[in-house]
């Protein structure tokens, strides 16, 4: 998936990947693509419940070994 | 389209240790993340946590604190020793650091870039002798009743 930024949050723990999403999507166009890795084992359903709320639209979670992959898309 | 009101969040923090600076802190600024709107009141020792002179210094109590982690075996009542709040303090923050904790007074900035509203209880302030000036910036002080005017119309509230 395309997407027009990445965030690096791995090894930052709760709440900070969602802090810095937040913070990252408040710095892009409406509509663009944010990439989002993470290792909190939280983050799953953090960036979810953070989607679910915000109304930025997740669509896409993958899990590669220890790491987590979100795709935000900006509301 | 008719704009959805916001949720909102009022925290009391009330406890001026290391440990307990933490929970108000983590949610108000995720909560804010969130887009809540959030306001954490400081009251009591909880006014520490915004006071220039002090947040940098919070502290962990080892005394009464049975949880408290310990690398050996660690009869509580030695707390009262010299120097085991200092050992408790800087144990804490290297396991806060090691998982890449962000310090009380990061939080603090990033409660503030945020928007969180940061309010400081003037009876305390009148009682402790802190001044206005001591508070990091942007943090107003207030009575019970501005407090509880935000609460009232909040979805969570927490006493902390």
């Amino acid at each position: 998936m395309e997407a027009q930024k990445t965030l690096d949050c791995k090894g930052l723990n709760c709440p900070m990947p969602i802090v810095k999403t937040k913070k990252t999507l408040e710095s892009m166009k409406p509509g663009e693509v944010l990439r989002i890795e993470a290792t909190d084992k939280g983050s799953k359903s953090d960036m979810a419940a953070f989607s679910s709320r915000t109304g930025n639209e997740l669509l896409e979670t993958k899990e590669e070994g220890n790491k987590f992959i979100f795709y935000i898309r900006k509301k | 389209m008719e704009e959805k009101k916001k949720k909102r969040m009022a925290i009391i923090a009330s406890k001026g240790t290391l440990d307990m600076a933490m929970p108000p802190l983590f949610l108000a600024s995720t909560a804010a993340a969130m887009d809540v709107e959030t306001a954490i009141f400081f009251t009591f020792y909880g006014v520490d946590l915004v006071n220039k002179k002090k947040y940098k210094s919070l502290k962990v109590a080892p005394i009464a604190n049975p949880a408290m982690p310990s690398p050996v075996p660690f009869p509580n009542i030695l707390g009262v020793l010299p120097g085991m709040t200092a050992m408790a303090t800087s144990m804490m923050k290297m396991m806060m650091k090691k998982i890449n904790w962000p310090s009380v007074p990061e939080l603090i900035d990033m409660c503030r870039e945020s928007d969180v509203k940061l309010i400081a209880c003037s009876p305390t302030l009148e009682m402790t002798g802190v001044k206005k000036e001591d508070l990091v910036e942007g943090v107003t002080v207030a009575g019970a009743a501005e407090f509880l005017n935000f609460a009232l119309d909040a979805d969570i509230t927490l006493f902390i």
